[in-house]
């Protein structure tokens, strides 16, 4: 495999859909509408912990333009069940209470009913006429409160599961899990240095640019067609179908451009309601959040509270590892701590170790999945440990990494052994990037961090289709969120042996595609890409069989070679070879039209390692910190389209550096979020940030045709730590809390003098 | 013969084991011969597990047909998602 050479994996074309959406023209979710279509708006509870008595809706139905008022009773009751969705399990009760409250609000923004109305105008008056009966509760509005003795509970019939201890009866604690092997006590026994330390990191929106959106039409027949910007058209049809208590096959669902996710668009908000509004209302029903809306309602990722002790001997070997991780999963059971609890000492080889992982509810929104979700926050501890047992031993940040760094072979933390993986690979190209040997100012610092991320593979499907000019169709039922379509049409051209320009790649709704899991995961370049070979290789094969027909020779006389059929095994030089063209423009007389199809569960998803160097200056009269370089190393496994590797690693990293420095949910004390808009809620732009470099190491994953690896997590998994273990070397302070915003940095600095 | 590796949070429903050797051709013959023998386990693991056979992280329900080796290794694992 590793000899393979590529003639259009490795090269940079433009992307296929790239000029729609530099000159406008791209259709996102919000830019669809149909005659006679409806607005909806939703009502959303003013409290944070509230339970209703009561909703009339009467005043809201009689404003003229009302169409439809739905609340909670408009939905059938639907049965605990877990499946797999973008954050792990998804409880389809949960799901469907997080849609539309029942007898509780449990968080401030929550649904508690929703209009169609001819404007937004109008649906957005009609809400205010709806009258909600509210018993306001005390919400529970952080980690120790949930966990407190007396706190007020916000699932009654919730009890904890998992490893014991658990606590008896109601509780905020979903469950308690434990991991690890070993013997821990042992190993910090045997150690030289020990380093333990508490953080805290607060609730964070993944801040995607496009807000959710939604076009539903129901028929008379009870049929919908539904137009959404989603990572995942499968999962849409799945869980709105079971929120709703209809059948699968009675949604279809047309997933349109999208502009971000990041793993925040791998559930169901608006979309059941949609359906629910036009099949009551008799129209299609359009529903776009707010800006607002998004920050209060949907699913960041999790505050947390981490404890991670680590102990080392002279000579740099860790000797042991205990970490707990306390994740808020927001107002329904279902934090990442699962992830957070199998990273945390992943790139590591340690012989004793103990994690423990809470998964706590809160009065805040329901968490999603954010890139490597649970990830990051774990890092940060793991890696500023690592960072102050680097300067207690006296020793080089990446030495000592290295000394302990996974490899083929080591048994992972979480259990099963590490296959080809390219940690220590990223570790010296970090240490050989002139980066690393660049001299600092006063007030500046470097940070040296790691991460780790499985990759997932999953099921797909792809069709590629021949045209009559021997032009190639790929189809995908994955949206394109990270530059998908072009690595997906360079692995068909690859395979068919034809440019890049003549493979249109499209991505296709429900009905025009075998099942597909979603975008997520860092998958579909690996597993839909594997796809895509299967199906490319099946039109090969029927290219030679006709060529085969043509010449009157076996099928094993024809080779596929650059885009032609060549005649080979005795019969060279005989026939004349046959393009793909010229096979395309016969089809009709050789067996009709080609086209190759592949459906998949993939299986050797690569990990993914990264090491990222982060250069800060800090200002000691502010606490403002100014990131002045950075370098992010990644082993991509083969990467396809390096560009777009390129931008996956900088744009995990820019997410990671608002995560670190500024970005934070904050709530009132009544559990409102205070800044739900870009101007309060800082992230990053781009006269905040350096270039960021990037070095793409390649160390092939075995399981793949093309060595390919997952590339979009693990770059959001270093930079928390690398900016921190910066800042702590610049300043000469403690971080144990995110992010590192100007009042606290300065706090910081003041409390050292 | 596989290796069944259970972590610190499943042993209370092993008998305190901490691994065990199972014929078994696939995955759901494995689990067939740990309920039989753990009857209690069953339960524990359906709550949103995923299995590792080999360092390959799948989820419990889509890895019943999976093949085993004589040498193969098996973990369980909290089920996690990506973004």
């Amino acid at each position: 495999m590793s000899e393979r050479k590529f003639r259009q994996v490795g090269t940079r074309p433009i992307r296929h859909d790239g000029l729609d959406k530099v000159t406008g023209r791209a259709q996102f979710g919000a830019d669809f509408s149909l005659p006679g279509m409806l607005w909806g708006k939703v009502l959303r509870s003013p409290h944070a912990h509230a339970r209703i008595r009561s909703i009339d809706v009467s005043a809201a139905l009689a404003l003229p333009g009302v169409h439809a008022v739905i609340t909670g009773r408009d939905f059938p009751e639907v049965a605990a069940e877990s499946a797999a969705g973008g954050e792990g399990a998804t409880d389809f009760r949960d799901l469907a209470l997080n849609v539309m409250a029942r007898d509780k609000a449990l968080y401030h923004g929550h649904p508690v009913a929703a209009v169609a109305a001819t404007s937004v105008r109008i649906a957005e008056e009609a809400c205010k006429k709806i009258a909600v009966d509210y018993e306001v509760l005390t919400p529970v509005l952080s980690l120790d409160q949930a966990l407190a003795k007396d706190a007020p509970i916000l699932h009654e019939r919730m009890r904890a599961s998992g490893d014991e201890p658990l606590p008896e009866g109601p509780t905020n604690l979903a469950s308690r899990r434990e991991m690890g092997r070993g013997d821990v006590a042992a190993g910090f026994a045997a150690a030289d240095a020990v380093v333990e330390r508490e953080f805290r990191t607060p609730m964070v929106h993944q801040g995607y640019i496009e807000p959710h959106a939604v076009l539903a039409r129901t028929g008379e027949d009870g049929r919908a067609v539904v137009y959404c910007c989603t990572q995942g058209p499968f999962m849409v049809r799945a869980f709105s179908a079971k929120v709703l208590g209809v059948a699968t096959d009675t949604i279809k669902v047309v997933p349109t451009e999208i502009g971000g996710g990041f793993g925040g668009k791998t559930t169901v908000y608006l979309e059941p309601l949609a359906i629910l509004l036009s099949r009551k209302s008799g129209r299609p029903v359009k529903m776009v959040m707010t800006r607002e809306e998004v920050f209060r309602a949907t699913g960041p990722t999790s505050g947390t509270h981490i404890r991670v002790k680590m102990g080392a001997k002279r000579d740099g070997t860790l000797t042991a590892a205990e970490a707990v991780l306390v994740y808020e999963a927001g107002a329904f059971k279902g934090s990442p701590v699962g992830a957070a609890m199998m990273t945390v000492f992943a790139p590591y080889k340690l012989a004793n170790v103990r994690i423990e992982g809470w998964d706590v509810v809160v009065n805040k929104p329901k968490v999603a999945a954010y890139r490597a979700p649970g990830a990051p926050m774990a890092a940060l501890a793991t890696e500023t440990v690592m960072d102050e047992l680097a300067r207690k031993l006296g020793q080089d940040p990446i030495d000592f990494r290295l000394v302990n760094a996974a490899h083929e072979g080591v048994q992972a933390t979480y259990g099963p052994k590490f296959r080809a993986i390219g940690f220590v690979e990223s570790l010296r190209a970090a240490k050989a990037h002139p980066h690393y040997r660049a001299p600092l100012g006063a007030n500046q610092g470097r940070g040296v961090a790691c991460g780790f991320w499985f990759n997932a593979g999953l099921s797909s499907s792809a069709n590629v289709s021949i045209n009559e000019d021997g032009s190639a169709v790929v189809m995908s039922g994955c949206p394109d969120i990270g530059g998908s379509r072009a690595s997906l049409a360079l692995m068909a051209a690859e395979e068919l042996g034809i440019p890049v320009e003549q493979v249109r790649p499209v991505v296709v709704d429900t009905e025009s595609i075998g099942f597909n899991d979603l975008t997520g995961g860092s998958r579909v370049t690996f597993a839909t890409g594997m796809a895509v070979i299967e199906a490319a290789r099946d039109v090969v094969n029927q290219l030679r069989a006709r060529a085969a027909k043509t010449w009157e020779v076996e099928l094993d006389a024809v080779a596929w070679n650059e885009g032609r059929a060549v005649a080979v095994n005795g019969a060279e030089g005989k026939h004349e070879p046959l393009t793909l063209r010229q096979l395309a423009a016969r089809a009709a007389a050789t067996g009709g039209p080609i086209s190759g199809r592949a459906s998949l569960t993939a299986r050797g998803a690569g990990p993914g390692f990264a090491t990222h160097l982060c250069d800060v200056e800090v200002d000691r009269e502010t606490g403002a910190v100014k990131v002045l370089r950075y370098t992010a190393v990644q082993d991509a496994g083969r990467a396809v389209h390096p560009s777009y590797v390129e931008g996956q690693m900088q744009g995990g990293v820019a997410q990671g550096i608002g995560w670190a420095l500024n970005e934070e949910y904050v709530y009132d004390a009544r559990g409102a979020m205070e800044n739900p808009g870009f101007l309060d809620y800082r992230v990053p732009v781009a006269s905040d940030l350096p270039m960021i470099d990037t070095v793409i190491v390649e160390v092939p994953n075995p399981m793949h045709p093309y060595g390919v690896r997952g590339v979009g997590e693990t770059p959001i998994v270093p930079p928390l730590a690398a900016v921190a273990n910066a800042v702590e070397r610049a300043a000469g302070v403690e971080i144990r809390e995110l992010p590192i915003s100007p009042p606290k940095l300065l706090a910081l600095i003041e409390g050292a003098r | 013969m596989a290796r069944v590796v259970f972590a610190p949070g499943l042993r209370r429903f092993t008998g305190g084991a901490e691994s065990v050797e199972i014929e078994a051709r696939d995955v759901r013959e494995l689990l067939g011969a740990l309920y039989r023998r753990w009857p209690e386990l069953e339960s524990r693991l359906a709550e949103g597990t995923a299995i590792a056979v080999d360092g390959e992280v799948i989820p419990n329900g889509e890895a019943l047909f999976e093949p085993l080796r004589p040498d193969t290794e098996v973990h369980f694992l909290p089920q996690i998602g990506g973004g």
